[in-house]
């Protein structure tokens, strides 16, 4: 029988917001003993760090990370406090498109040229 | 005949500083959460831009932040992502069903508003 209440998104973004935060978690702890312990002070110092293969593969999945777990609580909070549906749904829109723009700018920072 | 009924209150006293302590680690969860996604992010992304883009851009990045104002306001930053990143280890220990009882979790409220101010001081310390 069909569930007939529910938009069926819930179980699966409240799962995947805890794994985003946990890949975060994990990029935070990472980068602070990277930067505590080689603790780079010059261009080449940076660059170097951001051109190892490694180190430039877990920002970019921190910030799909970050993409998805945005997307999820901004979705929340704009349901939550804003009730007019067409203003939330101008919003939310807004709120997706920023992060897009988000991703693909954090994706030409790390390969992009220059 | 019984007893007259207790009063009911009449309203819930919603003002932050009568907030418990998970409560307002609640709202500020949120708030530090929107704040992050706009405008820190992009401001951070355009400071990595610059930074990672040249060699005249890391120079500027560094001027930039070398100013007492930025400086603070980094501080400020950096309180915001350690409450987020606190808060949130908290919200996932309860997803596992560890403190869930009133008195641990008013006592993991605090704690993570402590460590979110020791972090920061500790972020403050080394950008002095």
């Amino acid at each position: 029988m069909k569930n007939p209440v529910g938009a069926h998104y819930g179980l699966g973004d409240w799962l995947l917001q805890r794994l985003t935060a946990v890949v975060m978690l994990a990029y935070t702890i990472g980068l602070l003993a990277i930067v505590v312990t080689h603790h780079p002070d010059s261009y080449a110092d940076w660059k170097r760090m951001f051109s190892v293969g490694f180190v430039r593969l877990a920002t970019m999945l921190f910030f799909i990370a970050l993409l998805y777990h945005a997307w999820v609580g901004m979705r929340d909070i704009l349901m939550d406090y804003v009730h007019a549906t067409g203003l939330r749904l101008a919003l939310q829109v807004a709120v997706g498109l920023a992060l897009l723009f988000y991703l693909v700018w954090s994706a030409s920072i790390l390969w992009g040229p220059g | 005949m019984s007893a007259a009924p207790k009063p009911r209150p009449k309203y819930y006293d919603l003002n932050l500083a009568h907030l418990p302590a998970p409560g307002l680690l609640s709202i500020f969860h949120r708030v530090s959460g929107a704040l992050l996604f706009f405008p820190i992010l992009p401001g951070l992304l355009y400071i990595l831009h610059l930074g990672l883009g040249s060699e005249d851009g890391y120079a500027r990045v560094v001027a930039f932040l070398g100013h007492p104002a930025v400086k603070l306001a980094f501080l400020g930053i950096a309180w915001l992502y350690a409450h987020h990143f606190f808060a949130g280890i908290r919200y996932l220990l309860l997803d596992l069903h560890i403190g869930i009882e009133k008195a641990p979790s008013r006592t993991s409220a605090i704690a993570v508003f402590v460590l979110g101010i020791v972090a920061t001081a500790a972020i403050g310390w080394w950008l002095w």
